[in-house]
């Protein structure tokens, strides 16, 4: 009986498209990182189109489109890119990616437009994006660098979702348009007005950020 | 990683030029369906100024029965041949009042054909920022107003931007634009927000707080655009006296 013991040659093996590591850069930007109650970025569309959560919606499809599309081809280009032009290229990526979502939302989604309007092409310059690109996509491979942008545009997404949805059942006393108090009797609900303005979606966030903060014990140093 | 000058000034082109054609592509291609969603907003816009809209509604169906437009000129003569929808206001306001064309939508009755139920007519100026507009509908007394749309580029949102807001624009209805004279005085939205309909005359609406300027430039629209179509309503109203001897 032979034992001769085969000596496998050894295989670098390739990352599986989800382990762990790539798991924890999409979910760490949910709560441990999230771009808006940790880091604090990209607050000024988070009180701005938050009124309803239509066009909440909208904007947070639109903001995780260019996040994903702007790292991927940004990390695909990574390797040519000249060093000294870098920031205006990601910048020149970003602001074609958010012009073709705004002409696309003006040709199919034009009543939605008019509400996100001026927000959509303030997204160039929502630091998450920008911050991204630079803290990731520029040093990594393509695929983690998709993964990056769905994370960051997931946690984003998410925050300004929560704040739509406080900000329109009680400013409006709807839910997507529908009525909620009116459908359970309520009729003669008065809309809060606070929750319809900025200063109510602020105190939304902060409390959202209290909330997160105290759950995950984080504290800024 | 490659630094020479040269290598940098050719990625920066070809970038550029790359996302100049993208995008100039996409412009090109989304054209067509950002025409039928502008034609289809300021349908649901002029509609709006006469009757509820409901979610679900056909507006372009509903436009085509029950909205009949012309072209008039400034002497209330109907120009031939030209689809009032088509007409750029903009352009139209940059040329004097006189020399310019206006649209007129009637909103016609749903048991007599003819007869016609409210006058829409059109408007445009200037608000505190950009360029306002909007439609005014009006009975065939050509006096009552039975609604009215407003709308704008860049007023402040809060402020000035209330102007779409349909309890302003409620504000409107069963409103005159002329005197207990008769003379065209339009509407004023007055200064200040008070809240209190009843201190209103019939020429007179509660104003925007912190918006008085554009309320001026909703005021001046409307008694501008009220006196271009007089010489049309004269017509209408001689018509009218005609039908009814």
């Amino acid at each position: 009986m032979s034992t001769e013991t085969l000596e496998k040659p050894i295989e670098k093996k390739s990352e599986a498209m989800l382990s762990k590591r790539r798991k924890k850069i999409v979910s760490d930007p949910l709560v441990d990182d999230n771009p808006i109650t940790i880091q604090v970025l990209g607050i000024c569309s988070a009180l701005a189109v938050t009124v309803q959560m239509k066009p909440t919606l909208v904007m947070a499809i639109a903001v995780m489109f260019v996040t994903v599309f702007a790292n991927l081809i940004i990390s695909v280009l990574r390797n040519v890119i000249p060093n000294r032009i870098r920031i205006i290229v990601q910048l020149a990526i970003v602001a074609a990616l958010v012009i073709l979502v705004d002409q696309m939302l003006r040709a199919f989604l034009y009543d939605v437009s008019k509400v996100v309007g001026v927000y959509v092409g303030l997204i160039i310059t929502n630091c998450i994006i920008m911050g991204r690109l630079e803290a990731f996509a520029m040093g990594n491979k393509p695929w983690d660098s998709v993964l990056d942008g769905l994370g960051s545009g997931f946690g984003y997404g998410w925050i300004i979702l929560a704040v739509a949805f406080f900000r329109e059942l009680f400013g409006s006393g709807s839910f997507f348009g529908f009525k909620v108090f009116e459908a359970i009797g309520w009729e003669s609900y008065v809309p809060n007005g606070l929750m319809v303005s900025p200063i109510g979606a602020f105190m939304i966030l902060g409390l959202i950020i209290w909330v997160q903060r105290y759950k995950t014990g984080y504290v800024e140093h | 990683m490659q630094q020479s000058n040269s290598y940098i000034i050719i990625f920066a082109a070809i970038l550029t030029v790359v996302i100049g054609g993208l995008l100039s592509m996409a412009a090109i291609g989304l054209k067509p369906f950002q025409e039928v969603a502008i034609e289809l907003d300021t349908k649901k816009q002029i509609l709006g100024a006469v009757t509820e809209l409901k979610d679900g509604d056909d507006v372009l169906k509903i436009f085509d029965e029950k909205i009949k437009s012309i072209v008039i000129d400034f002497d209330g003569n109907t120009v031939a041949d030209m689809n009032p929808i088509d007409l750029n206001m903009e352009k139209e306001y940059k040329k004097a009042p006189k020399d310019r064309l206006y649209p007129v939508y009637m909103y016609m009755n749903e048991k007599d054909p003819k007869k016609v139920d409210s006058y829409i007519i059109a408007m445009f100026g200037n608000g505190l920022w950009d360029k306002i507009w909007g439609y005014l509908a009006i009975k065939p007394d050509l006096n009552t107003v039975v609604g009215i749309a407003l709308d704008h580029k860049g007023e402040t949102p809060g402020l000035g931007a209330r102007i779409t807001e349909t309890t302003v624009k409620d504000r409107y209805k069963n409103k005159k634009i002329l005197s207990e004279n008769g003379f065209l005085v339009g509407i004023e939205m007055m200064k200040g927000e008070r809240n209190d309909p009843s201190l209103f005359g019939p020429n007179q609406v509660d104003g925007l707080s912190g918006a008085t300027l554009t309320a001026v430039g909703v005021n001046k629209m409307i008694k501008k655009y009220a006196s271009y179509y007089q010489a049309y309503f004269h017509k209408v109203k001689s018509s009218q006296s005609v039908a009814t001897n």
